[in-house]
């Protein structure tokens, strides 16, 4: 019995510190840049299959493959937002307009990129095996790939935690979330900073991706999910608020097991909503952010 | 009264417009054109239906619902639950010669439970969601796709002990309908939803809505109910939804929760009224022709390019067409304005020059 809620409980955080760190980088985006990147997914997914090709192609190991995949998403990324973005923030009359034209341009985005990775990799499921080796703890067999990839998750939360909140340049970017105007009048670059929030938040998309890639099955259509996780996980949490990302993270990958464990897979979005409602009856304001 | 006022030929103009295309929709599956045109026409209607009743709550109070494709399944599900039930008890008693007539009625009356059933849950969730602010309410409406999708699959397996439904008749195992009474039946909920996307406009309703969309505390302020009119408004859009969702379950044939709830019937009508434009009342519909017509055409040529092209059309609507393609009607009106009025001045000029 302790075995079966240690190993429950185990998975739940598994699952949960990825689900943290997507989280954290669609929590950037909406609280910096003020993009609900409902393409966010399909960041995870691009990273995912780059690392297979890197790893299958030329050989490249897949945790060595963050310095080729993070890069070039983080540019992609940061150059979306200083054209598209940019001109739809110049033209709104209103933050609320912005929100909404940036929702629907994001979506755009989701089936230009989906369609794009269709063409290159096709609509076969891939998979690789990476660290595909059983390690024994309090009486399961857990596999070194999903344990690595726990680990690498919390320290990537962890440095990207204290640049937030130690660093000048997280400083600009906690102001630029703030109050872009203020920000801007203090001396901030806010068109860079908010870029630079939208490029970090797909960067911390593909380290994501390239974490899931390792034990998960890829296929073009897997960014989706990811990306309702994402926003469940953020509305949980707070809008803003990365420690909050962080615990609410864990807490749907836990839940999702439990779930998963006693009744249904199929049941953890179902009750993923059922929290998310409960929360919304008992404490709409928490949920309702900043206002 | 006067009555030549009354027959003034610009006042007529829109009305009779309107009344001749009624006579050719009314009368078109008689051209004797092949079934595809049929088709493609209902498909026509299914989607300016899904783009107008979408813009007839999202448009004015700015609110973007992403809950489209789950009522449109919920008016599949009505449809394929009652069927079921009269299989069993009707159906099966009656001679084989009256079964399409008693099919028949029996699809106008799911159409109106696949209404009923979209409004009352849209009711139920408009009370809880509504309250929620810009954003949040897209990100809800947007999982409630994969809530009520996963949920309905967990009941078909775990209760009913099926993934999927078919619905064909019993014995000869045809489709329920024929292409002309689907199409007939979705010109009647197309021109319902006209007729009440228009009268909305006008009505109380309509301007308590837009208020909610210019500034809504304001609203409130100004004595507007704000929760009923939300609730309300997004009530009556889910009820076309779930009317037209009915009468596609027979076309359908094989329903299952991944096919009722698909996440591009919550996409497509967004597309489709932004792209026309919401400003106008046939804008979505102009949008929902346009994109449905090219939906068929790149399906067959370029399948692979087709979401790509969406994507791309989606992301230079919002980024150069604000207001979409009615949006363009002014400028284009003062555009030639000026033209004339320059064309005019010329004219003037130069017969001066000659006297």
């Amino acid at each position: 019995m302790t075995e079966t809620i240690l190993r429950v409980l185990i998975y739940g955080l598994l699952s949960g510190g990825i689900y943290a760190l997507i989280s954290m980088g669609l929590n950037l985006q909406y609280g910096v840049a003020r993009v609900l990147n409902i393409a966010h997914g399909e960041f995870i997914m691009v990273a995912a299959f780059l690392t297979y090709t890197l790893y299958i192609g030329l050989g490249i190991n897949p945790l060595l493959s963050a310095a080729i995949s993070g890069p070039l998403l983080f540019a992609l990324a940061f150059a979306i937002h200083r054209t598209l973005f940019k001109s739809l923030r110049t033209r709104a009359p209103s933050q609320g307009a912005f929100e909404g034209n940036s929702l629907l341009a994001a979506f755009g985005l989701l089936f230009v990129i989906q369609s794009v990775a269709t063409l290159i990799w096709g609509t076969h499921v891939r998979a690789y095996t990476y660290l595909n080796v059983g390690v024994d703890f309090a009486g399961t067999t857990y596999t070194a790939n999903r344990l690595v990839a726990f680990g690498v998750a919390l320290g990537v939360s962890a440095v990207f935690y204290f640049f937030v909140t130690r660093s000048r340049l997280g400083k600009a970017i906690r102001a630029a979330a703030q109050d872009p105007a203020t920000a801007g009048l203090m001396g901030v670059n806010i068109n860079q900073v908010l870029a630079l929030g939208f490029g970090l938040g797909a960067l911390l998309a593909s380290l994501a991706g390239l974490l899931i890639s390792m034990y998960n099955t890829l296929t073009t259509g897997m960014g989706l999910p990811y990306t309702v996780i994402a926003l469940i996980v953020i509305v949980l949490g707070g809008l803003g608020s990365i420690p909050g990302s962080l615990i609410a993270g864990l807490i749907i990958g836990i839940t999702g097991e439990i779930v998963a464990t006693l009744w249904d897979p199929s049941l953890s979005v179902v009750v993923y909503y059922g929290i998310f409602l409960l929360l919304l009856l008992l404490r709409p304001a928490g949920i309702l952010g900043k206002r | 009264m006067d009555v030549t006022r009354l027959l003034k030929p610009r006042k007529l103009l829109v009305p009779g417009l309107l009344f001749v295309l009624l006579i050719f929709l009314v009368t078109f599956p008689f051209y004797g054109l092949p079934v595809y045109y049929v088709v493609l026409f209902f498909t026509f209607f299914l989607f300016a239906i899904l783009a107008m009743s979408w813009a007839m709550f999202s448009g004015p109070t700015g609110y973007m619902s992403l809950a489209t494709a789950v009522f449109l399944g919920v008016g599949i599900y009505t449809t394929t639950i009652l069927y079921s039930f009269v299989k069993r008890d009707i159906l099966s008693t009656l001679p084989v010669d009256a079964l399409q007539p008693v099919v028949t009625v029996f699809l106008i009356g799911a159409v109106a439970a696949g209404g009923l059933v979209s409004f009352i849950f849209a009711l139920l969730i408009g009370l809880v969601t509504l309250r929620l602010k810009g954003v949040y309410f897209t990100i809800f409406t947007f999982g409630l796709i994969v809530f009520v999708m996963q949920l309905v699959l967990f009941l078909e397996i775990h209760i009913t002990g099926t993934r999927g439904r078919s619905l064909i008749l019993p014995g000869t195992g045809a489709p329920l309908a024929g292409t002309t009474t689907i199409y007939y039946i979705m010109l009647g909920i197309l021109i319902a939803t006209v007729v009440t996307a228009y009268f909305i406009r006008r009505s109380r309703l309509g301007l308590a809505m837009q208020c909610i969309g210019g500034n809504e505390e304001a609203a409130a302020h100004m004595g507007v109910d704000t929760t009923r009119v939300k609730v309300l408004s997004f009530a009556i859009s889910a009820a076309f939804m779930g009317a037209v969702g009915a009468i596609m379950a027979p076309r359908l044939t094989y329903i299952d929760p991944g096919i009722a709830f698909n996440m591009l019937y919550s996409f497509m009508p967004v597309l489709m009224a932004v792209f026309g434009g919401m400003g106008k009342l046939y804008g979505p519909v102009i949008g929902a022709v346009i994109f449905t017509y090219l939906q068929r055409t790149l399906m067959t040529e370029l399948p692979q390019y087709y979401m790509l092209t969406f994507g791309i059309i989606l992301i230079i609507c919002v980024l150069f067409l604000p207001g979409g393609l009615v949006g363009l009607i002014p400028t284009l009106r003062s555009r030639l304005g000026r033209l004339t009025v320059k064309l005019r001045k010329g004219r003037e000029a130069r017969q001066h020059a000659n006297t």
